[in-house]
């Protein structure tokens, strides 16, 4: 069925459901409660995970096949999160043409940095890369100001054409009709679950581009690209150009990108040039490398577990954690509040970055990576019987070369 | 004429700290093989060692100033540094406003040892693991200490005032024979770029005419040969290490009065110092500073405004837009030697 | 006329005459051998061949097409495979993985984007490849990691992946080095079973002349980047000529 081995299948049939039911899964505590501020399922939220979700897919199809580390793929992120809003500007609220045209986009941009950036690899590429994204975020805060309306960023004001409004058409984000920022509430005993239009319109789209990549993963081509990670040197002695491949894994994941950049701008009719800055490529990559690059569930793990702490921590503050310890005597209460004092709120940042730091030292192959081991711990695999299997377990293989 | 010497001076300062910056990169690179991201958030941290010692040094306590009344009437409080109250109002006045230059002393000791902590504790693990892990863990570490930094001195600017008596500006053009007001300079840029000039040249001459300095360009060169020889390389290589972070600190330290002190620039100056290094061959030390002079003249070139007015924005990209062109046609930079990262 | 023509061929690396008029002939179907003491050019003259330099002077015709200028996967796609020194596979894949990219290669030419097509739906590569791996004994080790092979199952999945490719002309740079006795004896055995029963033209450089006496028909000895003789096994034996290139005495 689709094209897939049972397993895949498998997988894919468990993304969707986890997918669909996130809006309930990510609410376990009841309103109320003292861990309701553990929930994670509102909107706002749970789109970011999918947008997210799918910049790091897109993302992972370059580094985790290819090996090739990009640090300039927010630029794609701008430049599908412009064109949604010009589509607005233009035509209407609904955010298809915008997407289709954000993918476009996105697409010719990456065709053409990655067709320079790719005539060099290893560290001259990530530099590139990151040189193109550069000159795209400084474009975008001074030049294009037409464009891009600069610091302010491009929003739709009233004056604005938008040819295809009608009198009943939404005044908000909408696809065909269908309002992303409406929900339905449904409270369920103590606990309330909120089904977002716009969470489930870009949790469909996830679920799409996450079997996309499934099929690339398993195709020729995907072979084609993790054999490029390996061995440049025997790919052309195999007859076989890497420049073509590269291009296209790059574009692709610029793609996914642009769409992901759209989809934050179907979400929130705005669109700044921040979202171009290098850091905010950093973070895709962060989030692929945390998750597991060149593992399938790796990257959406990873983009999940950043939104995620990056809500829950940032909106702990002293008291909440005074309240936690508030058992322990109070000396020593507020001794550990002190010294947690500088990873809560505005310091998330701290606390990523050595979390980071932690992953790539001691857990190159990511959250997957850490799963795997922790599965073998419990299950006793390669523990009782197989010495060799240990020895091999504590040490585990060095990422391979960058090239 | 005088407006090609213009900006041939206004490119020194923001030059010198790229030549600066660029050169520790390579240092590093060439010695350790590792690729350093975090040496943009060394350069921060100098130059909040200027603004760590200005604090230190005007440590204050309140006194009752007899000689001036509040509107009640009461002997007004002042702030009174300590420093004044122990040597005196010349004196201590003079060492207060001379803080960012005694930063320097400051600095020396607290980045080499900032430096050996990096390299022994974190760095080290990583000379065998692909340069883009050695990427991606100095990334890490860069948000950490640009973190910390926020936490404990903000996310604002914080103005570091150069000595009062650099505080003018020059009349360059006077002194090489143009008209009056033509050429004017600051004081303190002009400071700054004999600084750097007088750092890059210890650095080079540390290397060619020491023994030191001949056992790591040989290391440089073929570390494996070096350490059959039965030298110990690694540890040269740490103090290596220390001397590229205290060098890309001390030019933090005299740029604070030329840009506030804050938290990202750091990073800022990264992605440009790379680049820089990119230009000027990865792995030459000569490269990698007259890279960072140059592309320091050429940004305030573009950024005049009969420029601007013919490109717009040029200012903004010039850098990049040099570094793609330099990098597709002279892959190896202008002074990059065969064999570096080529693998 | 042979498959492969070199002539004229020189290369110089600055003040170094690495490859000084060299001519060659190689008949199809034969197995020639190239030998000579180090430094005599063989490795350059193999690596104009497959595309790593350029020559500065000559001509290299292939079934009478030029290959100086080309890519090396031009050259590879036009009939030229080469086994390296030290075995150039692909470490992360699967040794399965590992021949059937060269079967893509031989199908879909230089690059062609099969993106949604699944691998395990294409039953006649894998067929072709697992056909493959039987034949030099490697089936039960398909879904291992290559980088995981032995050294010399590493040297026979490389050569598996250059036999997958019906190559015309199979150059292998000194296949046996580093290799103990019988590990070298069995990759004799294996190359003259694959002369035999595939009839590829094969090019051997090499060092140890055990291996050159059992495998080579003709040999061509290299000194100082020029040919000195091109022979039989049997007439090389005891050529003056050899001696005095070898030992660097006059016989």
């Amino acid at each position: 069925m689709l094209g897939l081995s049972k397993k895949d299948r498998n997988l894919l049939i468990l993304v969707i459901l986890l997918t669909l039911a996130t809006p309930i899964l990510l609410q376990p505590f009841p309103e109320g409660s003292a861990l309701a501020q553990f929930n994670a399922g509102y909107p706002d939220l749970m789109q970011r995970f999918a947008i997210y979700g799918i910049f790091a897919i897109g993302f992972n199809i370059l580094f985790g096949l290819t090996g090739y580390l990009s640090f300039g793929h927010a630029a794609f992120l701008g430049v599908g999160s412009y064109s949604v809003v010009w589509m607005y500007k233009l035509l209407s609220y609904n955010v298809l043409p915008g997407l289709i045209l954000a993918v476009i986009m996105s697409a010719l941009f990456a065709l053409l940095i990655g067709f320079i950036s790719l005539r060099r690899s290893g560290i001259y590429f990530s530099i590139l890369t990151l040189a193109f994204a550069q000159m795209s975020f400084n474009l975008a805060y001074s030049v294009l100001t037409p464009l891009t309306n600069g610091e302010t960023g491009l929003q739709v004001y009233t004056n604005d054409p938008q040819v295809l409004m009608s009198a009943g058409s939404p005044s908000s984000p909408h696809f065909f009709g269908i309002v992303m920022n409406e929900s339905a509430k449904i409270d369920v005993g103590g606990w309330q679950f909120t089904f977002s239009n716009g969470y489930y319109f870009c949790a469909i789209i996830a679920i799409l581009v996450f079997y996309l990549s499934l099929r690339i993963f398993r195709s020729p081509f995907g072979i084609m690209l993790r054999a490029i990670k390996t061995n440049q040197t025997r790919m052309s002695y195999t007859g076989l150009n890497s420049r073509p491949y590269t291009l296209a894994a790059f574009v692709i994941s610029g793609m996914y990108a642009g769409l992901a950049g759209g989809l934050l701008a179907s979400m929130d009719p705005l669109a700044g040039a921040e979202r171009m800055q290098w850091t905010a490529s950093g973070e895709v990559v962060l989030m692929t490398i945390l998750g597991g690059a060149g593992t399938l569930m790796g990257p959406v793990l990873g983009a999940g577990f950043i939104k995620y702490f990056e809500n829950i921590f940032s909106k702990i503050n002293d008291n909440i954690l005074h309240t936690w310890f508030s058992a322990l005597p109070d000396g020593l209460e507020d001794a550990i509040v002190f010294m947690l004092h500088p990873f809560i709120g505005k310091g998330w940042n701290l606390t990523l970055g050595l979390l980071f730091m932690m992953v790539v030292i001691f857990l190159p192959g990511g959250l997957i990576e850490g799963g795997t081991r922790i599965w073998n711990l419990v299950t006793g695999k390669n523990k009782k019987r197989g010495v060799p299997g240990k020895a091999k377990e504590h040490h585990p293989t060095p990422t391979p070369h960058v090239n | 004429m005088d407006a090609i010497i213009l900006q041939v001076l206004n490119g020194l300062d923001k030059g010198s700290a790229y030549a600066m910056i660029a050169l520790g990169l390579t240092l590093i690179f060439g010695t350790l093989g590792v690729v350093n991201f975090a040496h943009g958030a060394l350069f921060m941290l100098g130059s909040f060692c200027a603004v760590t010692l200005q604090r230190i040094l005007s440590l204050s306590y309140t006194v009752e100033d007899p000689t001036q009344k509040d509107f009640l009437g009461n002997p007004l409080k002042v702030d009174m540094p300590y420093i004044v109250s122990w040597f005196g109002d010349a004196t201590g006045n003079a060492i207060l406003d001379w803080s960012v230059p005694l930063a320097i002393l400051f600095a020396i000791p607290v980045m080499l040892l900032i430096g050996y902590v990096m390299e022994r504790g974190l760095i080290k693990h990583f000379y065998k693991r692909p340069h883009a892990d050695q990427i991606l863990v100095t990334f890490g570490l860069a948000i950490v200490i640009q973190e910390i930094v926020k936490y404990f001195y903000g996310a604002n600017p914080i103005p570091t005032p150069a000595p009062d008596m650099f505080r003018g500006s020059v009349d360059f053009g006077v002194m090489i024979g143009f008209a009056q007001n033509e050429i004017i300079y600051p004081y303190w840029r002009l400071v700054y770029f004999l600084f750097s000039a007088v750092i890059i040249g210890s650095v080079f001459a540390f290397l060619r005419f020491t023994t030191f300095g001949m056992v790591v360009r040989a290391g440089m060169a073929d570390r494996e040969t070096v350490g059959l020889l039965g030298i110990n390389i690694d540890k040269r290589f740490t103090i290596m290490f220390g001397i590229a972070a205290a060098v890309a600190g001390l030019a933090g330290v005299m740029y604070a009065p030329i840009n506030s002190p804050n938290y990202h620039m750091g990073m800022d100056f990264l992605v440009l110092s790379f680049v820089v290094v990119v230009v000027g061959g990865m792995g030459s030390l000569p490269g990698a500073v007259l890279a960072g002079f140059l592309l320091g003249i050429l940004e305030s070139f573009a950024s005049m405004n009969e420029v601007k007015s013919v490109l717009p924005g040029i200012d903004q990209i010039i850098i990049y837009l040099v570094a793609i062109i330099i990098l597709l046609t002279r892959p190896r930079g202008l002074m990059g030697r065969k064999g570096v990262m080529e693998e | 006329m042979g498959i492969l023509e070199v002539s004229n061929v020189n290369k110089r690396f600055g003040g170094l005459q690495a490859l000084s008029n060299v001519n060659l002939d190689i008949a199809a179907g034969s197995l020639h051998a190239i030998i000579g003491p180090n430094g005599a050019g063989k490795s350059t003259l193999l690596n104009v061949l497959v595309g790593k330099l350029l020559p500065d002077t000559g001509t290299a015709l292939f079934n009478g097409v030029s290959v100086i200028g080309r890519k090396p996967h031009e050259i590879n796609q036009l009939g030229i495979s080469r086994v390296f020194q030290t075995p150039e596979i692909f470490g992360d894949l699967t040794v399965l993985e590992n021949i059937l990219i060269p079967c893509f290669a031989k199908r879909d030419g230089s690059f062609r984007m099969h993106a949604l097509e699944s691998v395990a739906s294409e039953k006649g590569i894998i067929e072709k490849a697992e056909q493959m791996l039987t034949d030099v004994d490697m089936i039960d080790k398909r879904g291992m990691t290559a980088s995981s092979l032995s050294r010399g199952d590493k040297r026979r999945l490389e050569m598996a992946m250059c036999l997958v490719q019906e190559p015309k002309l199979l150059l292998l740079d000194e296949p046996t080095a580093g290799m103990a006795r019988a590990d070298t004896n069995n990759t004799i055995d294996l190359l003259n079973h694959i002369h035999e029963s595939r009839e590829i033209t094969m090019v051997i450089i090499e060092h140890d002349m055990h291996v050159v006496f059992s495998l080579a028909k003709r040999i061509t000895v290299l000194a100082q980047g020029t040919p000195l003789v091109e022979d039989t096994p049997d007439n090389i034996k005891g050529h003056p000529k050899v001696k005095e290139a070898y030992l660097g005495e006059a016989a």
